[in-house]
């Protein structure tokens, strides 16, 4: 038995250099590609609804015809934000004990709530009261499930006269301003799960809340502009280019903050080198240099911020069709970058021992609860979710009524 | 006029289901409380675990590497075979002297621990005359008195003891994992048969019964020094111990205070 054991030894060795602790030497890291993907998905719905927010709160009109898209695509995604979670754990059957006997000091406990209250309070409160004016019409208009389910989201509410109406905006108006800290605080959250964890160098950073935040706003914001311009061309019609240009510029504006607190983090672990910098160093040059130095660094950063800071000063002399081109390449970029930064987050951490002297090897498998096909259908399942929204919520068939978001301001002095 | 009042019903709904949601959480929160002290500790019932405060050192110089209190640890509390999972373990410290011409004090430091140490250390193929010092560190849970652990666990299933046990509740846990990523040590594992968090409860069923745990009855060269510091006894180990040496823990700059306490500790050992 014992010569077995240690044959395991000699063959896991090669996964290693130099020594790691016998109870971290597994095949594979404890976090895996669903913890990869749990922070890339809630990121997407915190950058959205930021994105909606612009139309609701900061009255940013020209991004009207995005804000029901965004909202849907932050619903869809949250719907599927716990989904890598749940499945990674070890009793998923015991997940409830998180929201019913919580430990008040564990950041993954509180994040339960933090979920919760997005998802009821915010999301679907904020959805409700933009959508059920329209709920009422179409249940009037359309017969089969369609209208069965239109019907049942009135919840029964079938008032639309303009107090009532002028009364959903208010309220709508107030969970989004609500809403805006509660996406702050439901990614720099996720960011906290990781920036409080001090045993790791990677991770135990006061910055890592805030640079979550600032790059979930830059996918989200990307995903929103890759949603739209796929969208439009599903369905063949015309871009609106000053909404695409404005989304644009708020994307190369959250680009550039994120970029500048980003670099002040490696700035600081570079002249600080405290301990711990030496395996830091060697991480960011060999072992992540794919994912940190091109993935994240050249392609999500670097090439979007030089396209789309040289559209802002060279705008009106680049056409339509190129401008269109760079957008979509800069969505995608930055889509593939914050991808790149999650991962590099949550697998570099695992990448290194906890007694700062041995690195760890780990090759991504295709099958498996951990492996990429099992990642690319959880990624895939919001997609198919929001599909499915757009087709009932955002249907062409159904006109939506008049009433937009930014003239709040004239439904609130209604009242 | 009526409709309106039932969206502010519909409202009132649901504020006072999620008030209802959320006083059930309080009340299941402390039961939970009382549950972290007083059940599934292995602990027989007329054991009060504020009647005691344990306490583990280690003399380095004594430890030889046989590993005979990590095979003692995995036969006594059932701890899944394989070379990734240890309650406990020994790790190897060879330090190389400088090279010639260099101005360090000290060359390159060589860790290793094959198969926790638990068969001993094979033979080194470093040359001898290369070989500054070598000696051995044992290593297990910290008992860290801020034990970062249970700090983030989300459910409370790992829980600080009154004793200075820090324990898991494997019925409890739901096996995030997340307490595995806080331990600085490298102490906890997933039993890949539970799916739960596993470490070093110090034998908690021996010591609450009176015994020693299995690694420190087994250790031939006394290197593992254990105690209750509420009741110490006559020319008490712990306390001469403390008395006698330098002693020192482990990362002490993260702030967790371990009460696992070693002496004649090399500044290399992390």
């Amino acid at each position: 038995m014992a010569l077995d054991v240690t044959n395991v030894v000699v063959e896991a060795l090669p996964r290693f250099e130099g020594y790691v602790y016998p109870n971290e030497s597994g095949t594979h890291p404890l976090w895996g590609f669903l913890i990869v993907l749990y922070p890339y998905i809630t990121g997407l719905v915190a950058g959205a609804f930021i994105m909606a927010s612009l139309v609701r709160v900061f009255r940013v009109k020209p991004l009207e015809p995005v804000y029901r898209l965004s909202l849907l695509t932050a619903l869809a995604f949250m719907l599927c934000a716990t989904l890598p979670l749940l499945f990674h754990l070890g009793h998923p059957e015991r997940s409830f004990q998180i929201m019913i006997t919580p430990h008040l000091t564990s950041p993954m406990a509180i994040f339960g709530f933090v979920y919760a209250w997005y998802l009821m309070a915010v999301l679907l409160l904020e959805l409700w009261f933009d959508y059920r004016e329209d709920f009422v019409v179409w249940s009037q208009k359309t017969s089969g499930i369609p209208g069965i389910i239109y019907r049942a989201f009135t919840l029964g509410v079938t008032d639309i006269s303009e107090k009532a109406i002028a009364l959903d905006l208010k309220l709508g108006w107030i969970i989004s301003i609500v809403g805006i800290p509660s996406a702050f605080l439901l990614h720099g959250y996720v960011g906290f799960i990781f920036g409080s964890i001090k045993a790791n160098p990677w991770w135990g950073n006061v910055l890592m809340p805030i640079i979550f935040i600032l790059s979930a706003m830059v996918s989200g914001i990307a995903l929103c502009v890759f949603n739209y311009m796929f969208l439009t061309w599903v369905r063949r019609r015309k871009l609106d280019m000053r909404c695409l240009d404005v989304m644009g510029m708020y994307l190369f504006y959250a680009l550039v903050i994120d970029f500048t607190v980003e670099a002040l983090d490696w700035i600081h672990r570079v002249y600080s080198a405290e301990e711990g910098f030496h395996v830091i160093e060697y991480m960011a040059k060999e072992k992540l240099f794919y994912t940190l130095s091109i993935g994240q660094v050249l392609v999500g950063t670097l090439i979007p911020l030089v396209l789309l800071g040289s559209l802002q000063i060279i705008r009106k002399y680049v056409s339509d069709a190129a401008r269109k081109r760079i957008y979509f390449t800069c969505a995608s970029c930055i889509l593939v970058g914050v991808f790149a930064m999650r991962w590099n987050v949550v697998m570099g951490g695992q990448f290194f021992s906890k007694s700062l002297r041995g690195v760890m090897s780990y090759k991504l498998e295709f099958a498996g609860a951990e492996g990429w096909l099992m990642g690319l259908v959880l990624l895939s399942l919001p997609f198919i979710i929001l599909t499915v929204m757009i087709k009932l919520f955002l249907s062409e068939r159904l006109p939506t009524t008049g009433h937009v978001p930014h003239r709040v301001d004239d439904a609130v002095s209604e009242i | 006029m009526k409709n309106t009042f039932s969206r502010r019903g519909l409202l009132t709904t649901l504020g006072a289901a999620a008030a209802g949601v959320l006083s059930f959480a309080a009340a299941r929160k402390a039961k939970a409380a009382i549950k972290t002290v007083f059940v599934r500790t292995n602990a027989p019932k007329d054991y009060n675990p504020y009647d005691h405060k344990w306490l583990m050192c280690f003399d380095v110089d004594k430890c030889i590497g046989c590993g005979l209190c990590v095979d003692a640890c995995k036969k006594e509390n059932h701890v899944p075979e394989g070379p990734t999972y240890f309650r406990n373990w020994i790790e190897r410290y060879i330090i190389k002297k400088p090279k010639p011409g260099s101005d360090a004090a000290r060359g390159e430091v060589i860790v290793d621990s094959p198969n926790g140490g638990r068969d001993g250390f094979p033979p080194t193929t470093i040359p001898r005359e290369e070989i500054l010092k070598s000696f051995f560190v044992p290593k297990l849970c910290n008992l860290c008195e801020h034990s970062p652990c249970t700090q983030v666990c989300p459910v409370g299933a790992t829980f600080d003891s009154p004793d200075g046990a820090v324990l898991v509740d494997p019925n409890y846990c739901i096996g995030c994992g997340f307490c595995i990523q806080a331990c600085p040590y490298g102490c906890r594992f997933l039993n890949p048969e539970t799916k739960t968090a596993e470490k070093c409860t110090l034998c908690y069923h021996r010591i609450t019964r009176g015994l020693k745990p299995a690694c420190v009855e087994i250790c031939p060269t006394e290197a593992r020094i254990f105690g209750d510091l509420k009741h110490p006894v006559e020319n008490d180990p712990i306390q001469n111990f403390i008395q006698k040496n330098k002693v020192n823990s482990l990362k002490p700059h993260l702030g967790t205070d371990p009460r696992v306490l070693y002496a004649n500790l090399d500044k290399e050992v992390r």
